[in-house]
């Protein structure tokens, strides 16, 4: 793994709770990370556009706006990972959030441990590439963290790039969801098979044509994934 | 048969309606025999006094007859009696309802009695008692008796009258008998009998249509009652019985739907309130996590610290840690009961392979840093069904830490085996068991075998487990005995099966 070690990384903190975000900023800056604190949902655009965050932490129940629509505003802009923070562990309230653009989630409480690997994690560069693979019109390049088809450029969350890596790196190999989960999101979820599913999906949405004729990444029934070897 | 005795056992109206038939017959039969029996003794009695008054006037001619008969020879008398048979039988028409019998003389030497009758009467037609009474006195004398005729094989009732008739000159006794059909009585009752008869089986069957329409009309309302008390007796608390007029039915359909309707009410509210409860469980809960993330956090920046501490505070900081990791444990198992109890939880199902599942517990290091050896059985054939894998995992987790923490065993054997209907894994320990009661116990929430061995845990783990159990249409059970061991055996139905036969029968059972 390589972290970018050239500067400290970012990262934003949204949440209403004085005390918590406080912590979360001990915390994080304990580990030699960057923090900002950002208290209400609808001065969120404004402190990312200036602070420019690495990674953002979000919780989901915030005044001013929802987490949820802070996440597809962001999304609606940037990339960047998001890391939601909850205290519904309940698959709805997750699945919404994911499905409305966040990486990841930690539900509350937790310990310092598990926030602290799971924003490394998303803060890491994927290493399932060494150099670019051309897959069949699709082109992944690591080292720009870009991806093309056909030569044109298309744009994926970092979390996105690593899935679609993971895959195409062995077409050969079906991954089943608990390898995914170890592989791409970098610690054991176990069983947590909603956060593969709902990446999945975007993933698909994004570079497939056909969602009913998938050429690129095939479901195997009760298993996982594959990536179809094209002109197969 | 066992249909008929079903019915019998289950219809009210068959009952009733049966027994009012039987009773109505008996009833009946009754009143038919004694009015059978007046209506004949009545008009055998009419026929008796009219033949007898017949008769006498017959016997009165006849002795006039004799009286004036003073031939003594015995042709001629012969002559004499044969044309006084005939003039009797003559002087009553051709409307003539009896036959005559003349017996006589009846002393003769030979001990023959010569026999002269109107018509081919059958001897013995008189009675032998009848007979001898003429025979030995003066007056008149009657039975009833069968009337038979020659060339006839039936033979009609009749009265018989008899009387001793005397001839002056000769001193000769005759014995001469009256014979009188009651045919036309018997005709007419008959008749009455037959009327009888088709009167009282009508009025059986209409008594037994009474009985039914009766009985149908009280027993319908309670057949809809019945209905519609299945219905509450089955959550569906919206029916009400029709009321209609103000009889007993209408009172009973009354009560039962003010009874109905307090029962609504009665569980609406009680809904209310454990909706309402658990609601709070569950807000109390959420609205716990954050300050309590927060503690956490802190708690741990201290203990990580805590080298740079003097000894009380250090202890302090570890004491602070451990109890907020028991209060996050209790919490996070409040709000997952709550979520039972409002019925709020979802299983995520997944094809989940128990025996892999067992094979991943063998290795958990809760066990290893115990000092628990594990021993697998039957966790080498693939054990597949239906399953939220995270209840699963935290079912086998709470077994192997309840074996861990509170049995005093050292070794564990996990046991997976499966039938047609259901995949069951067991395990089992050697420690010091439970008793007969604690069986049950171990799924009370807050229970604790001994208080005095509580090890942390929050004593809401089996329940948590064996509520995950249910959820997934599964059991988890709990044996054991004192001294030997416990054993708990977690049985989770396969797509459309059912968890009423475990795969593994208990040791202890």
């Amino acid at each position: 793994m390589s972290y970018r070690r050239t500067k400290r990384d970012r990262v934003l903190v949204v949440d209403d709770d004085a005390s918590l975000a406080e912590m979360l900023t001990i915390v994080l800056e304990g580990e030699g990370l960057t923090t900002a604190v950002c208290r209400s949902g609808d001065r969120v655009m404004a402190a990312f556009a200036q602070f420019k965050p690495d990674v953002v932490l979000l919780d989901l129940m915030l005044p001013g706006l929802d987490g949820m629509s802070v996440c597809r505003q962001i999304r609606a802009t940037s990339a960047v990972p998001i890391i939601m923070l909850t205290a519904k562990a309940d698959t709805p309230d997750v699945v919404a959030g994911l499905e409305a653009g966040a990486d990841d989630y930690i539900t509350k409480p937790f310990k310092n441990t598990e926030l602290v690997a799971r924003v490394r994690a998303r803060l890491r560069r994927s290493d399932q590439l060494a150099e670019p693979l051309e897959f069949g019109d699709i082109v992944l390049d690591p080292a720009g963290h870009t991806v093309s088809r056909n030569g044109e450029p298309f744009e994926l969350t970092p979390l996105e790039f690593d899935l679609l890596a993971c895959l195409l790196s062995d077409p050969s190999q079906v991954f089943t969801r608990e390898t995914l989960l170890q592989k791409v999101w970098g610690y054991h979820h176990p069983g947590d098979t909603k956060l593969v599913n709902v990446h999945m999906t975007r993933l698909r949405s994004k570079i497939e044509d056909d969602a009913e004729n998938p050429r690129v990444i095939r479901t195997v029934r009760g298993v996982g994934y594959q990536a179809i070897l094209p002109g197969s | 048969m066992g249909r008929l005795v079903r019915i019998w056992r289950r219809s009210i109206q068959t009952r009733v309606v049966t027994s009012t038939i039987v009773l109505s017959t008996l009833v009946v039969a009754f009143t038919g025999w004694a009015l059978l029996r007046d209506v004949a003794d009545g008009l055998a009695d009419g026929r008796r006094e009219a033949a007898v008054s017949e008769a006498r006037s017959g016997f009165d001619y006849a002795q006039t007859q004799l009286d004036a008969t003073v031939e003594t020879e015995q042709s001629t008398q012969s002559q004499v009696l044969t044309q006084m048979v005939d003039s009797l039988t003559r002087t009553r028409g051709a409307q003539r309802t009896y036959e005559l019998v003349l017996e006589g003389p009846l002393l003769t030497d030979d001990g023959q009695v010569p026999v002269r009758s109107s018509a081919a009467v059958e001897p013995g037609s008189v009675p032998a008692d009848l007979a001898d009474a003429v025979r030995s006195g003066s007056g008149t004398f009657w039975r009833y008796s069968d009337l038979a005729l020659l060339g006839s094989s039936s033979t009609q009732p009749s009265v018989v009258v008899g009387s001793q008739l005397r001839a002056p000159g000769s001193g000769d006794t005759y014995a001469l008998f009256y014979l009188f059909s009651l045919e036309d009585q018997q005709e007419t009752l008959d008749l009455v009998r037959r009327a009888l008869l088709l009167g009282g089986l009508a009025m059986v069957v209409m008594v037994g249509g009474v009985a039914w329409l009766v009985s149908r009309q009280v027993l319908d309302p309670v057949r809809l009652a019945r209905r519609i008390a299945e219905r509450y007796a089955s959550g569906n608390l919206e029916q009400r019985m029709h009321v209609r007029g103000e009889d007993d039915i209408a009172r009973l359909s009354t009560s039962f739907n003010q009874m109905a309707a307090s029962l609504q009410s009665q569980i609406r509210r009680l809904e209310n309130l454990s909706r309402l409860q658990q609601r709070f469980v569950s807000d109390v809960s959420h609205e716990l996590r954050t300050p309590l993330t927060t503690v956490q956090m802190a708690s741990e920046v201290l203990y990580d610290s805590r080298e740079r501490f003097d000894p009380q505070t250090a202890r302090s900081a570890e004491l602070l840690k451990r109890e907020l990791d028991r209060f996050e444990s209790l919490l996070s198992d409040l709000l997952d009961l709550s979520r039972f109890d409002a019925g709020a939880a979802r299983l995520e199902l997944d094809p989940v392979d128990l025996a892999q599942v067992a094979r991943d517990a063998a290795r958990s290091p809760l066990l290893e840093r115990a000092g628990i050896r594990v021993r697998l059985v039957g966790a080498d054939t693939p054990a597949v069904v239906e399953a939220d894998m995270r209840r699963i995992d935290r079912i086998v987790r709470n077994l192997l830490a309840n074996a861990a923490k509170y049995s005093g065993s050292d070794v564990v054997e996990i046991e997976v085996a499966q039938n047609a209907e259901s995949v069951s894994l067991a395990v089992r320990d050697f420690g010091v068991g439970l008793d007969g009661d604690e069986n049950l116990r171990v799924f009370d929430r807050f229970w604790r075998a001994d208080p005095a061995r509580t090890q942390g845990g929050t004593g809401l783990g089996l329940p948590i487990s064996r509520e995950d159990a249910t959820l997934h249409g599964g059991t988890l059970q709990a044996w054991g005995r004192p001294g030997e061991g416990s054993e708990f055996i977690l049985t989770v139905p396969k797509p459309d099966g059912s968890a009423k036969h475990p795969a593994i029968d208990s040791v202890y059972a």
